[in-house]
């Protein structure tokens, strides 16, 4: 694998759940550095995850994390990545520095290593001062740094993050987020964030699979999708007769697409470089006083919302 | 480097290959269970027995009015007989938890997204039990044949009966292992580890109760085959050259020895898993 290539490809996965198909012909690939993977619940993102792993045979398809084929070499890539668990996941009776290293061990570090590790990892996600404490007795958000903190002991060069703000209060969010981002942009370790949070992978990601449904809706840079091939308009209007319809029958007529949010509000999508000139003049052909509008600036959300077909 | 920045670097040492990682989850277990007072209780009583035999065999080599206590090699094999009932409370203490506790805890995840296989992580959890089941059958068993040949100070026993040594490590390992995988089968069944005890007392004694009903009914022990105790017997019994106490053909216990093995591995291979399907 050379600098570049994509961490993770997938050629036409498919994954079945008995009858229910979870991923449907998934072709796709995961560029190196933070990558989000994004969808609603039950979009396939935590079963992908798990088929990159090994923990699931797909029906069909090939994979390849690293380089490696998952299918041919499950233990190599294994060897390779860290996996943080969306649900709640220790190993019982044991203590927090003695779980990571033990993490550490089983991933193939020298005992004194793993160790070593377990203190360091344990103060960078912020547990350094319960390190001895029983991991049965941690708090929800604790127990999430935890599971980044087995996930990270020996040092991976990819990491699955499966919903890492699950249950985290908003300080704790921050704090985790904050982290990912750090690992992503400072340490220089490649991950794929799963969640159904937007915000989470705006703030740590810098590029995004959008999935739903079991297939990819879309993917690429989260600047370039978040790139309008138009822009989009918050506009107030008065109107002659009162009621915007006529107006926004007019819009449509004229190729824009527009819905109204409020008795005079709505919300405009120009094609093209006409931008608010054009606006305006179909107003005042129309007789139709604008009294306010502004340029909306497209979110993530949007674009989530109109990859998975929501208005 | 800033020292905020000190929390976390790139590791730059070696990483051993895969293969040893059941050697890293058998290592934490064994110090986990010898970290618990009550465990080490139960091994020092489990060991009671064989201070009584060393005595025994102490007083016969010593003492010619206790002659008659002389050790045979149905000494050994009433000693591992004696012995089954600790094997029985180790088997649930420490069994009963390794893999119910992990499922539990979610961690199977979290041990098969490391380079780990299945089949490491059940042989990991299955020399945990096995070790400690040694530790109650064999080891005192071979340690008795040891102070024999102390206390006699020659080694005419030992060469008199020179099947021993092997006949105690067969019969261990084929007792151990039976009792360990099939408690490793069951504790993959559930999540809850006192459930697992209570089911794995009920398989034993309902085979021994099934079987007692049903010689109480025909007055034959030909169909011995039913309790796991009484297969264990029936084996034992072969390996340390004793007469048979039941008309079972001991091939057949063998094969039912063989077949909770088979059972028990069937269910693991399919209650081991990364993810739990519900299909």
């Amino acid at each position: 694998m050379t600098e570049g290539d994509p961490v993770v490809t997938l050629e036409n996965v498919s994954v079945a759940y008995g009858k229910h198909l979870a991923l449907r012909d998934v072709t796709s690939s995961f560029s190196s550095g933070a990558v989000g993977l994004l969808g609603p619940n039950g979009a396939g993102k935590s079963t992908m995850i798990k088929a990159l792993l090994g923990f699931i045979v797909p029906e069909r398809g090939r994979m390849r994390v690293l380089g490696v084929d998952v299918a041919e070499s499950p233990l190599e890539i294994r060897a390779r990545v860290g996996y943080m668990p969306e649900s709640d996941a220790h190993i019982p009776g044991m203590n927090a520095v003695s779980f990571v290293a033990y993490c550490g061990e089983l991933a193939g570090l020298p005992g004194v290593d793993a160790m070593q590790r377990a203190h360091e990892v344990l103060f960078y996600v912020g547990l350094g001062e319960a390190r001895y404490r029983n991991v049965e007795t941690y708090s929800t958000g604790m127990k999430q740094r935890i599971k980044l903190a087995q996930a990270l002991v020996h040092d991976p060069d990819l990491l699955f993050l499966d919903e890492p703000t699950n249950g985290m209060d908003p300080k704790g969010r921050d704090e985790m987020l904050e982290l990912v981002r750090d690992l992503a942009h400072n340490k220089g370790v490649n991950l794929i964030l799963s969640s159904h949070l937007l915000p989470d992978v705006e703030y740590t990601c810098d590029q995004v699979v959008v999935m739903d449904k079991g297939a990819v809706a879309a993917a690429g840079p989260i600047a370039a999708l978040k790139q309008p091939r138009g822009r989009v308009y918050e506009l107030r209007v008065k109107t002659p007769t009162g009621g915007i319809e006529a107006f926004l029958q007019r819009l449509r007529a004229a190729g824009l697409d527009c819905h109204a949010t409020d008795e005079d509000v709505m919300r405009v999508f120009v094609p093209g470089e006409g931008g608010a000139r054009e606006l305006f003049a179909l107003a005042s052909a129309e007789r139709v006083q604008v009294r306010h509008l502004r340029p909306s600036v497209p979110t993530l959300e949007d674009v989530f919302a109109h990859a998975v077909g929501e208005e | 480097m800033p020292i905020h920045d000190q929390g976390y670097r790139r590791y730059g040492g070696d990483k051993t290959r895969g293969g040893t990682g059941w050697i890293v989850i058998t290592r934490a277990g064994i110090r986990t269970f010898f970290a618990k007072r009550a465990f080490l209780g139960l091994l020092l009583v489990s060991w009671f027995p064989f201070f009584v035999r060393a005595v025994q065999i102490y007083a016969a080599t010593n003492l010619p009015q206790a002659a008659f206590l002389a050790p045979t090699p149905e000494t050994f094999r009433q000693f591992l007989d004696q012995q089954q009932i600790f094997v029985f409370f180790v088997t649930v203490y420490v069994g009963a938890g390794l893999i119910a506790n992990d499922r539990r805890a979610n961690a199977l995840q979290i041990y098969l997204s490391k380079p780990l296989t299945r089949a490491e992580y059940v042989f990991g959890k299955l020399a945990i039990l096995m070790a400690f089941l040694a530790l109650v059958t064999w080891l005192p068993a071979i340690v008795l044949l040891i102070v024999q040949i102390s206390f006699a100070g020659n080694f005419t026993f030992f060469k008199n009966n020179i099947f021993l040594f092997p006949a105690i490590t067969v019969f261990s390992f084929v007792q151990v292992t039976m009792v360990a995988t099939a408690m490793l089968a069951l504790s993959s069944l559930s999540k809850s580890s006192r459930y697992v005890g209570i089911l794995y007392a009920a398989v034993i004694f309902f085979t021994q109760a099934i079987y007692g009903v049903l010689y109480a009914v025909t007055r034959s022990t030909s169909l011995s085959w039913i309790s796991f105790s009484a297969n264990l017997s029936q084996i034992g019994d072969v390996i340390f050259r004793q007469p048979l106490k039941y008309d079972t053909p001991w091939p057949v216990s063998l094969m039912m020895i063989a077949g909770l093995i088979v059972i028990s591995g069937v269910i693991l291979e399919r209650r081991v898993r990364g993810v739990e399907v519900v299909a």
